[in-house]
């Protein structure tokens, strides 16, 4: 699996995604500059976290805009896999490549823990590794991870199986108490109608190794390297 | 600039007022330090030159008070590569790679500003680490706020959280660790200490002295502002009821340029062009220009209409004198300045060649042509005022005899108590506000284990690391103020002894520290006689456990309105470990466990949280500190952990051995059951008593451990084992678990959100 790793101003956590796939396909991904529209064909593209532009105007609304973020909209619509995580995840969502946005906190902090996500779906180049209704720890870490979508773009998310990764219990229950953020419907990640793209708020990247967080996010990963290779 | 131009007198600016006594007081000069500085000129000084001997002299740049006393440290040791005058120091952590660390105080911004104060005492010191070469791995902080009732200790508390976690969070470095206390003395003056670790290659470590002249001096970063302007002033004085207006004297930061300022440094520092760095911190561009040509032997000029100003209108004075975060100054090795700029522009921030390097050992400064300034810079340093302040040393209290201390009337109720008091509550409504996890080396999370252990990136075995697995670098903050105040050499030797017991508890080998001195207003005897007790008490615990200081920081006149703060030698500590698998956190988190107390037992109730929290007494003498028990217990421990026959250790300090079992039983969400010893002092004096030199062990085989210790000549007890869901000692109290979390857990967030 060939893959590239966008850098902008402020990201911060494209070296943890790099040392994930790094560690699971053996090969380190290709880092892509932002300003740079024209990078190697790839068979996957990852938005990492981080505070792009400082996150400044709005979270991942600049970021958005830039050169290269033109050419990640050209090639999803091709059907190249996009993985947007964290700040990647709200880039996504302001280039339109997914439905909804991410406003503050309903609690106004930022927040690092860890946290359970529910395994929505297993038929997904994402989550195939997993089982539908699996319970996972990953961690989350930011400020701006409450997910909002429109009466009607929720439902549509429900109905066409877009919902990827829910906030759960330890035990598998949605509810408040498993939620960080304030989510609608407890939402941590999100699939295109196609499911070739995943916008998602927690930290699979950081939890690939016993000693450093547990192995709960490797699956992400392997199921991706299975799929794309 | 010819030569002639060099030796003019400068030319006075259009509306430069003439310098009165008043103006020199109001710089923060006395009377007999000015006239030094006429002696050092010649003659009257313009303002910008007034302002320059201002900054340079205050306590803050100069150390005036405390260096002859902070000479008295130990600062060598086989592995220490850079000791305290560097912008950080750097210790040899095996493999060709150095840790470098450093804490920085930034407590008077953060009193007045408390969001800006602490975010860019983050911003200070991650640059005083990364201008050194290194890509900082960690952060720490250490915070004393004042009584919760106090009305404005809520505000001060969610500002500095926020600002800490704001460049924290952005800059991408893990906040891994930590303390917060709260007392009344901190009420007017709160304690913000920032500490940061950075890793670098032995080979790859840039300093500030600079060399060959004629060469460029650059400026890079953030454009200057107005900001902070006379801050190392403003931090040298006492406050008092006008300190509110010195609000614009605080800096404003910018984590998202510092992110870029740190990549592009680090990019230009992979090739050969600097020959020497510097970030600009306290006193801006005076002090960072002023230290790379003294430390140099050379001159310099700069010409200061080429500094990039983020307003118009601004004059010499004020760009000497800025505290504009985010900004550096080097010098490159000549024909280099393409290739730098090239590489600040990539990341978008300003980048100017401000002046050269000269063999007159002379500051000249320029403004569109015509001098402004012109110091010699060797007497600058050379004559600084030094004091050797008149010191009186706090005498040692009576011991305080445990047996007149009663016992608690509601066995139960008392743990519950001090597990809820503002010091041992739980703190994780502050670090789950910090990244503590980002680049995804962190293996001891906060309340995981007595210090933080976080990997050290590019130490893998094909990089050259002999270890079998991963090496790690533990890192603790650590200071009791209290025991300090009660006696500052006990309390400077337990600080340190405290550091080095909790990097010991994850399995490190303890290797060197940063001390940040925070005390009151060093012109009285009682203050500056704190500040001399704690130096000895430190001094002598750092020399017998080989544990020298490489860093550090001072911060006087925490006073307001004359009442000082409690004396706060804050230790920051950096250890090794060759492997992390062989590392212990502190969590319970596995049943027939055998709980072993290594240490002596005396039952010392004098300055503990016990009798200050249930019987609202603060006295006696704190307990003593035996260096040489220190050692040999601490060694024994450590070669058990790395031996691995350790399942969790957890130091006794705050609360004694109930509050250590406490908090190791909620972290691994586990239950157990001691039972006293036979023969034991009074249940009271064992469960609480804060004597040192302890550990709480968990082990599998708790037979062999106690037999290990028995031949190691340290003492040891089972006294337990862990199981079920509550903490019970036989015949006194037993809490379900879910009750004491709910208690220890629930204090800072109900404070935090209950209306002012």
């Amino acid at each position: 699996m060939k893959s590239a790793i966008l850098v902008f101003p402020g990201s911060n956590r494209e070296g943890d995604v790099a040392q994930a796939i790094e560690l699971v396909t053996g090969r380190r991904p290709q880092m892509v500059w932002h300003g740079d529209g024209d990078f190697e064909k790839v068979d996957l593209i990852v938005v990492p976290g981080g505070f792009s532009y400082g996150d400044y105007l709005r979270c991942g609304a600049m970021a958005a805009q830039s050169p290269v973020m033109a050419e990640v909209k050209k090639r999803a619509a091709q059907g190249v896999p996009v993985l947007g995580i964290c700040n990647g995840f709200q880039i996504v969502t302001e280039a339109g490549l997914l439905p909804g946005t991410l406003m503050r906190n309903s609690h106004l902090k930022f927040v690092c823990a860890d946290v359970h996500l529910k395994v929505e779906t297993s038929q997904s180049l994402f989550t195939n590794r997993y089982q539908a209704g699996q319970v996972i720890k990953v961690p989350v870490a930011h400020a701006e991870g409450n997910y909002f979508a429109d009466a009607d773009t929720m439902k549509k998310l429900e109905d066409r199986g877009q919902i990827a990764f829910r906030y759960c219990a330890p035990d598998g229950t949605v509810d408040g108490r498993g939620n960080p953020n304030g989510s609608s419907s407890n939402i941590a990640g999100v699939f295109n109608e196609t499911k070739t793209v995943l916008g998602l708020m927690p930290h699979p990247e950081n939890a690939v190794e016993p000693m450093f967080g547990g192995t709960d996010g490797r699956g992400l990963f392997e199921g991706m390297v299975e799929a794309l290779s | 600039m010819t030569v002639a131009q060099e030796k003019n007198p400068p030319v006075k600016l259009p509306n430069e007022p003439a310098i009165t006594p008043q103006i020199v007081a109001e710089h923060g000069l006395a009377p007999d330090e000015y006239q030094r500085l006429l002696k050092i000129m010649g003659r009257d000084p313009t303002m910008v030159e007034l302002g320059i001997f201002s900054a340079m002299w205050s306590e803050h740049c100069s150390y005036k008070s405390s260096k002859v006393w902070l000479k008295k440290l130990p600062t060598k040791a086989p592995w220490v590569i850079q000791g305290p005058g560097e912008n950080a120091g750097v210790i040899d952590i095996g493999d060709g790679q150095a840790a470098i660390f450093k804490m920085e105080s930034h407590n008077h911004p953060s009193y007045i500003e408390p969001y800006q104060g602490a975010a860019t005492g983050v911003g200070g010191i991650l640059r005083d680490v990364f201008t050194m070469g290194a890509r900082p791995v960690a952060n720490l902080n250490a915070l004393r706020f004042g009584d919760p009732k106090n009305a404005r200790t809520r505000h001060l508390v969610s500002g500095v959280v926020a600002g800490i976690a704001g460049y924290g969070n952005c800059m991408g470095i893990p906040t891994v660790g930590g303390e917060t206390n709260f007392h009344p003395a901190y009420n007017g003056n709160i304690l913000v200490n920032a500490m940061t670790v950075g890793v670098a290659s032995t080979d790859k470590i840039f300093y500030a002295a600079a060399a060959g002249v004629g060469n460029p001096m650059v400026y890079v970063g953030s454009k200057t502002g107005r900001d902070g302007i006379h801050g190392a002033t403003m931090s040298s004085t006492e406050f008092n009821e006008d300190s509110e207006s010195k609000r614009p004297t605080v800096q404003v930061g910018d984590p998202f340029v510092e992110k870029l300022l740190l990549e592009a440094c680090l990019e230009l520092m992979a090739t050969d062009a600097i020959i020497a760095i510097q970030d600009m911190g306290a006193a801006g561009l005076t002090s960072s220009s002023f230290e790379m040509a003294a430390k140099g032997g050379l001159g310099l000029v700069m010409e200061l209409d080429k500094v990039p100003m983020r307003e118009t209108g601004m004059n010499p004075y004020e760009l000497m004198l800025s505290e504009s975060q985010e900004r550096m100054l080097m010098v490159l090795k000549p024909g280099r300045e393409e290739e730098a700029r090239k590489i600040f522009e990539k990341w978008e921030l300003d980048f100017a060649v401000i002046g050269h390097l000269t063999d007159t050992e002379r500051m000249v400064l320029t403004w569109h042509g015509d001098v402004v300034g012109n110091i010699p810079i060797p007497p600058l340093v050379t004559e600084a005022p030094m004091y050797e302040r008149p010191w009186k040393l706090t005498p040692l209290p009576a011991e305080l005899d445990a047996a007149k201390v009663p016992a608690p009337a509601d066995w139960k109720a008392s743990l519950l108590t001090l597990m809820s008091s503002p010091d041992l509550a739980s703190k994780a409504w502050i670090w789950h506000q910090y990244d503590h996890l980002i680049m995804g080396n962190t293996a001891i999370r906060p309340q995981g284990g007595d210090a933080a252990l976080v990997r050290v990136p590019g130490a893998s075995k094909e990089a050259g690391h002999k270890g079998a697995g991963h090496k790690g670098l533990a890192m603790t903050s650590d200071c009791t103020p209290r025991y300090v105040q009660a006696h500052p050499e006990t309390g400077g030797r337990q600080a340190v002894a405290e550091a080095w017991r909790n990097i010991t508890a994850v399995g490190a080998r303890p290797l060197a520290v940063t001390d940040n001195m925070n005390f009151g207003n060093p012109q009285k005897p009682e203050i500056m006689g704190q500040f001399a007790g704690a130096i000895m008490g430190m001094a002598e615990a750092c020399t017998a456990l080989d544990f020298p200081v490489v860093s550090g920081n001072v911060s006087l006149y925490n006073e307001t309105e004359g009442r000082p703060i409690l004396p706060t030698p804050t230790i920051g500590a950096v250890g090794v470990i060759d492997d992390i698998a062989t590392s212990a956190g502190s969590r319970l988190v596995k049943d027939g466990l055998a709980l072993v107390l290594v240490g002596d037992t005396k039952g010392w109730l004098g300055q503990s949280i016990y009798l200050r929290e249930l019987h609202g007494r603060e006295e006696g003498a704190p307990p003593p500190v035996d260096l040489a028990v220190e050692r040999r217990n601490g060694d024994f421990v450590r070669g058990q952990i790395v031996g691995r026959k350790v399942a969790a250790c957890h130091d006794l300090s705050d609360g004694g051995l109930l509050v250590a079992l406490a908090e190791m039983c909620l972290s691994g969400s586990m239950g157990a059951t001691i039972k006293l010893p036979q023969g034991a002092i009074a249940p009271h004096a064992y469960l609480y008593g804060e004597d040192q030199g302890r550990y709480l062990i968990a082990a599998d085989d708790g037979g062999a451990l106690v037999e290990a210790a028995q031949k190691a000549g340290v003492p040891a007890v089972l006294l337990g084992y862990s199981g079920g869901s509550d903490i019970t000692v036989e015949g006194l109290l037993s809490v379900p678990l879910q009750e004491l979390r709910d208690a220890h857990e629930a204090w800072l967030p109900s404070y935090m959100n209950s209306a002012a």
